[in-house]
């Protein structure tokens, strides 16, 4: 079995282009650390989706990526316009997704409530003008 | 999404030729289908979708690559005689997602499958 394991990526707002790569880093990297296929996939999820909102709506961001023995967590933290009401915006078909994100597939106002799907443990705290902190736990046993 | 599990057997090689389709990435047409979903909307996929669905979409974007890859999908049909651009096929080759495009509509498309997987049993 895999040791402790960090790393850390960067997601660029608006980069339409490159969206999704580091999430498929991050699901190659569990993958090779040996995690079980069913928590690598709801891993992968939780982030693309997070990536997909960072890319949307933030003008940058972190994901950390921590893996231990127990679980795997990611923290996504964007530096963007932060979300005015979360329950809101929690609330499964609320979007301000513009037409060229639906274009892409995206904008069903789904991501947040399947990010919370993935998560044994979720949390977003958020600040207008500042930005969005993302914190979910996957555990492995 | 709308989805419905395979009780029959069938892999993409029997999908090419019920849909009509034309392979546009993929060798290996052994693939068990474990699932069929139709979604035009990704979130819709990630959220229903199982490892080893085939995805038919009219959706044409980098994205449903991505998605197939996050998703552990065994496949994506585009349907309505849609042409993914090169970057797509690139992409989808690099992450090894087989690609199928049929002519037939969506609902056409479904409805084959529909019956080729719950025939017989
Ligand atoms: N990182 C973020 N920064 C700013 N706003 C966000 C962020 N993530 C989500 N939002 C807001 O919350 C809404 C709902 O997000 P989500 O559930 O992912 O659905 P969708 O992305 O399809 O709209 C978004 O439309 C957007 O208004
Ligand atoms: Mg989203």
């Amino acid at each position: 079995m895999h040791e402790a394991f960090e790393s850390i990526y960067q997601v660029l707002g608006k980069d339409f282009a490159n969206a999704g790569k580091v999430s498929t880093a991050i699901k190659d990297t569990l993958k090779r650390l040996g995690v079980n296929p069913t928590i690598v996939r709801r891993v992968a999820i939780v982030s693309y989706e997070a990536e997909m909102n960072v890319v949307m709506y933030a003008t940058r961001g972190k994901v950390l990526l921590n893996v231990s023995p127990d679980d795997v967590t990611l923290k996504i933290n964007d530096e963007g316009p932060g979300i005015p009401d979360l329950a809101l915006a929690m609330q499964e078909g609320y979007t301000t997704a513009t037409h060229e994100m639906r274009e892409m597939g995206f904008g069903a106002g789904m991501g947040l409530p399947n990010i919370q799907r993935n998560a044994d443990e979720f949390n977003i705290d958020s600040e207008v003008g500042q930005g969005t902190r993302l914190f979910v736990r996957v555990k492995q046993i | 999404m709308t989805s419905l599990a395979s009780s029959k057997s069938i892999t993409l090689a029997n999908v090419r030729e019920i849909l009509s389709a034309e392979v546009l990435n993929g060798d290996d047409l052994s693939v068990k289908v474990v699932e069929v979903g139709a979604a035009d909307l990704l979130s819709d996929v990630l959220a229903m979708s199982k490892t080893g669905t085939l995805l038919l979409t009219g959706l044409v974007s980098t994205q449903v690559i991505r998605t197939a890859v996050i998703a552990d999908l065994c496949g994506v049909v585009f349907v309505r005689g849609k042409k993914p651009g090169d970057e797509i096929l690139s992409l989808a080759k690099e992450s090894g997602i087989p690609v199928l495009g049929t002519n037939l509509k969506m609902f056409e498309a479904a409805g084959l499958l529909y019956t080729a997987i719950s025939e017989n049993h």
